[in-house]
Parts: structure tokens; sequence; C-alpha cells
């Protein structure tokens, strides 16, 4: 239903008083990934590695810098204004602030009511009653309609913003760090009124995380990413249970388990993450992945199929073209 | 039916009800504020003299009696209640005088405010919304204002134009337009990058549906504490441009115009001078306790604090 194929954007860096481009930060570089129909996935990755990026982008609330992303089809890149705001019906977006998602100054009736206010559906009346029902389905009481923000809780916040996402029965919603903002026990409500609204609305669901057990608990597919890349993606169940790449390792080695007794290696990286503005050749892990290789300075590694549906990007796997292997021999 | 409705639904949408509670909440932050609340009641006084006057005091501010010229106040010697607050060296009445100068120096105030904000409030959200080139611009062109000295361009143009009130305000209103604008600009660089704007752009929202429906509403209360602070200054400017005899055209009483006449008074009798310039102190003390107590009251992070 969404494929995402090599999707990249470069944000441009000015310097001086000419401004003139001094380089690109490479925040998204060459993402291709699908999400099915009512599958949900969920795109792990350290602050800064262009999560978020990636789903503005795929909305088109940032242009790309190249790349196509195809909804139902459709080349959401290549539409018209008009086209794309009959689309926007259909994709919906999340954010993490419960706080900058809704307008302080209007009644959460009028911040359900825009996406419907915006694309002209039904009357006044028919309006208000969606909005109830909806405001039911996720929580919330009919008599909250006519209160502000800032008389709710980040819980119910987010339940505002969910209503807001779904009035309009969407096909696809992008939850932007959805519940990181809110207290562990609320995290757990909203994820699981997430998906029992994805049960009975069908949409399908990309959910942007550092959090990786947000990720496991909901996500059936796990894309894993990097500088702007995408280093391993696959079935949460494989991805978490046997981690194939370096850094997914290390990232499932350093979520914490409930069992004191449980010994466990840890995998701690070196290093920070460097910078996006000049990123590292060929793997953009090497400089900090324990398992490198000679060859992993030189080539960038291609995504390798491992097991269905599971894709790696590392020199491990065999992820390098034909060329760097010979260099790799010789 | 599913309840019975309030009875006061016949006189009020359901829908305003939100926004009236919001407005008594505010209100009451506003109340809670010893100097607020002085400043208030003052200035409401005030604004209410101003209107109310000729029902109890209808004298006329430009009738002459040159027998009673430069009369002294009532509760001295020589003084008569006729005169409250004595009379001038024309022998006009000053009390009258000040009561319609308040009319004149309120109203200025207030409308050389209202025509700055406007055009501050359009050219700030343009700017701030749209970015880019026009925004440059607009920008450079709010920094030749303020590069000029503000007195030699109020004065240079009411020459050209020549005085009358509706000159008044509105050169007194486009020479302040910048401070607005950049408000205005800040507050809309900032609100733009805010995630219930973008979750309006990703459901498909028109541009200038969301400048009126999420921009707008939100940059409006720096506006209004700004607007009050800004009444009091143009009203010190309107009077310093009548005492250098470009204010409103004579013989309007205006209480720049009253301090100017009566300086050279000042020492044979001082309630020419004197008494106008309490009535400016006081109303501009009022409007700038009451601006303060506006900012504390609408500002969100000091709330309930």
């Amino acid at each position: 239903m969404l494929e995402v194929h090599n999707l990249k954007k470069y944000f441009p860096v000015r310097r001086g008083w000419l401004r003139r481009i001094k380089g690109y930060v490479h925040a998204v570089d060459g993402v291709s990934f699908q999400v099915r129909e009512g599958e949900t996935l969920g795109l792990v990755g350290e602050s800064g590695c262009g999560k978020s990026t990636t789903g503005r982008t795929i909305l088109r609330l940032i242009e790309p810098t190249s790349g196509t992303v195809k909804f139902k089809g459709e080349d959401i890149f290549a539409l018209s204004h008009d086209r794309l705001r009959v689309l926007r019906k259909e994709m919906q977006i999340i954010f993490q602030d419960p706080f900058g998602s809704l307008n302080p100054r209007l009644t959460v009736e009028k911040i359900v009511e825009e996406p419907l206010l915006t694309h002209k559906i039904g009357t006044r009346k028919e309006r208000r009653k969606k909005i109830e029902e909806m405001l039911e389905k996720v929580g919330l009481l009919p008599e909250h309609m006519r209160r502000f923000p800032h008389e709710f809780s980040g819980g119910q916040r987010q339940r505002i913003m969910i209503a807001r996402a779904l009035i309009m029965n969407p096909s696809l919603i992008i939850g932007d760090e959805p519940v990181s903002a809110l207290d562990v026990s609320v995290q757990a409500q909203i994820l699981n009124l997430l998906a029992r609204l994805q049960r009975d609305f069908s949409f399908s669901l990309i959910i942007i995380s550092h959090d990786l057990s947000v990720v496991r608990y909901i996500c059936d597919k796990v894309a894993v990413m990097y500088l702007g890349k995408v280093v391993e993606i696959g079935p949460a169940d494989f991805l978490y249970d046997d981690p194939k790449h370096p850094y997914t390792k290390a990232l499932i080695s350093a979520v914490p388990v409930a069992d004191p007794g449980l010994k466990r290696e840890r995998i701690i990286l070196e290093g920070d993450v460097p910078s996006p503005v000049n990123p590292p050749s060929g793997c953009r892990f090497h400089p900090r992945c324990p398992e490198r290789m000679d060859i992993c300075a030189l080539e960038k590694p291609l995504p390798v199929e491992i097991r269905e549906d599971h894709f790696v990007s590392c020199h491990h796997y065999g992820g390098c073209s034909h060329s760097a292997r010979l260099v790799q021999n010789a | 039916m599913k309840s019975e409705a309030p009875i006061y639904q016949i006189f009020i949408h359901d829908e305003l009800l939100p926004r009236i509670r919001l407005l008594g909440e505010t209100v009451r932050e506003i109340a809670r504020r010893p100097s607020a609340l002085i400043g208030g009641v003052l200035f409401c006084a005030i604004v209410l003299t101003s209107i109310g006057f000729p029902l109890f005091y209808n004298v006329d501010p430009l009738k002459q009696d040159l027998l009673v010229r430069l009369a002294p106040p009532a509760w001295m010697d020589g003084g008569s209640w006729l005169h409250p607050l004595g009379t001038d060296n024309l022998g006009r009445d000053i009390l009258a005088r000040i009561l319609y100068g308040s009319r004149i120096s309120l109203m200025v105030g207030f409308s050389s405010v209202l025509v700055a904000e406007l055009v501050g409030i359009i050219l700030g959200l343009i700017s701030g919304y749209y970015g880019g080139r026009i925004d440059d611009i607009i920008m450079r062109i709010a920094d030749v204002f303020m590069a000029y000295p503000f007195m030699l361009l109020t004065i240079s143009i009411i020459a050209v134009l020549g005085s009358s009130i509706f000159n008044l305000i509105l050169v007194l209103g486009l020479s302040d337009w910048v401070t607005y604008a950049r408000t205005v600009r800040g507050s809309v660089l900032s609100l733009k990058e805010k995630e219930f704007v973008e979750a309006s752009r990703a459901v498909g929202t028109p541009n200038r549906v969301i400048i009126f429906r999420h921009i707008l509403p939100n940059v409006l209360s720096p506006l209004l504490v700004l607007g009050t602070l800004r009444v009091a200054n143009i009203i010190i400017w309107e009077s310093g441009l009548s005492f250098l005899g470009m204010g409103a055209p004579p013989p309007a009483p205006t209480w720049g115009r009253m301090l100017a006449e009566g300086r050279i008074y000042i020492t044979e009798a001082w309630w020419l001078v004197t008494f106008p310039g309490l009535a400016i102190m006081f109303t501009i003390l009022s409007i700038n306790l009451l601006g303060d107590g506006l900012r504390d009251a609408l500002d969100p992070r000091l709330r309930n604090v």
C-alpha cells in the first residue's frame, strides 16, 4: 500500500552573509521500505538518524530531495496540489508533544473538526455527531468537546490527537514518537488504544520511536535506521530475537529486561554518532562497529535478504558489490 | 431529546460558552493583581468620564471670558466654583478643556495604535509565515523606519499633509507599525514550527486558513499587551506634537497644547500646566498598570504560578 523507494532528503547548510551552501545534512539518504495494508511498521534509531524526517517526507510535509513514495499506487511527489489535498484525507500524523500538537485557542471540537472542515464533509450537525462518536471511540466523553487543550492531561491530549487523525478514516497513520512524552503507564494505554483502533478501522501504521520496547509491543515489522540509512528491516520477532546487523545487536542489547537474574552481554558502542553533514565513507556505521572489516570503510553495503522479508545492509552478510569482493580477495 | 437545554442557550449559542468561560478566567486573572485592578478601575473611570462628562459638567471649553482670565482653582483665594480648576490666559475653563482634551488624547491614542496594529499584523504575518524574499523586503523597510528619527518623520509628514486629527492618527499609526510587525513576525516564526500548524498542513488546510485559524489568534495576546502599553506612548507623543504646534489644529483643546500655552504663565498661574500634566500622568499610569496586568494574565507561563 505504501512503497518508499530510495527516499533522500538533504538539508542545505548555509554559512556566511551571502548564505552560500556549504554542504548538506544527509538527513535521509536512500531509504526504502514497504508497508502493507493493515500492517504496523516501526522506525527506530537514535535521535538525529532521520526517522522523523522520513515520516514527514512521506506525508510531503517536507519536500524530498529525491526518491519516490507510492501511496496506493500514486506517486506522492508527482501529484498536483489539488490531488495531494484529496490524498491527505487518507494519511494522518500523530505527533510526540501533546502540548504542541493542539492549538491552545481552539476547543477540542474545533480541533477534531478541522479535517472535516478542510475537506468540506457533512453538515454542522453531522460533523458534531461524528466528533462525538470519535471522542467516545478514543475513550473521551462527548462533553469534552467544549473544553480547551490545557484542561487535559498528556494522555488525554494524545487521545484527542488520535481522534482527529482517525476522523477521516485514513488508511495510513504515521505516529511520530506518539508516546515518548507520556508516563509509562499512560504509554501502554495509548498503545493499546492504537492497536484496538487499528483492528476496528484497519489502517496501516508507521510508528517512529527511539524506544525499542514500544515498537516491539505494537509493530509487525521493524526498520532500524542509522545516519539516514536503514541498516536492517524485518519482521519484529526475527529482528528482536535474532538481530543481524551489529548496530541492531547493540541497540537490542541495551533494552532493559525485567529479569534481574538474566546475564546478558551488553554491547557498548564507542564514540558518538558522526555528523550527518559529512557521513563516513563506505558503511555509515563502520567507525563505531565492533565487527568492522577492511571493506567496510571502502564500500557501501547493499541490503541482502537473509530470510523472508528480512533485509540487512552489512558486509558480514555479503552486502557488497562484485568489485568490492575482488578488492577483498586481492 | 436527551436533556433539557439550559435556558441561556436561547440567548447564547453554546459554542460561544467556552470562549466566554476563557474570557472570564482572564478577567479574574487580571483582577487578582492589585496594581492591575487599580489601573483597570482608574482607566475605566477615565474612559467613562471622557465619554459622559457633558452629563454633569457641560461647559464650553472654547468660550473665552477675559474678565476672569487666569482665575485660580476654586479652593484658592479668588477662585470660584464656576471654574473649579481655574481659567487660562484667555479665561477659558481649564476643567472643561481637560475633559475635552481627554477625548482627543484617548481617540488619537487608541486609533493610532489600531492603525499601527493593523498594518503591523498584516505585514508581520506575511513576513513571518511566507518568509524568503518578501520577508527580506518587509524587514528592510522596517529597518529604514526604525533608523529614521520618529519625531522628525512625524513632523515632516504633518508639515506636508497639514495638521488634522485624522492626519495625526495616520502619521502616528504609520510610524509605529514596525514594533508590531516585528513582534508578530517573531511569534509567527515560532508558531509556524508548532506541531498543530504542521498537523493542520498534514490535513491539507490551505495556508490562508492556517494563518487565520491557527496563527493569528495566537499572536493576538502579546499584541494586546503591547498595544495597551503603546497607547500610553502615543498619548505622550500626541502631547509632544501638540506642544510643538503639530498636533490637532487649534483651537481644539489638547493636553499638549494646554501645556505649551500655559508654560509662559507658569510662575504666576501654575494651574495652567499642572492639571493637564496630571491628566496625562494619571492616564498613562492607569494604562501602564493595566497593560502590565494584562501581560501577566495572558502569559500562559505565569498562569497558576
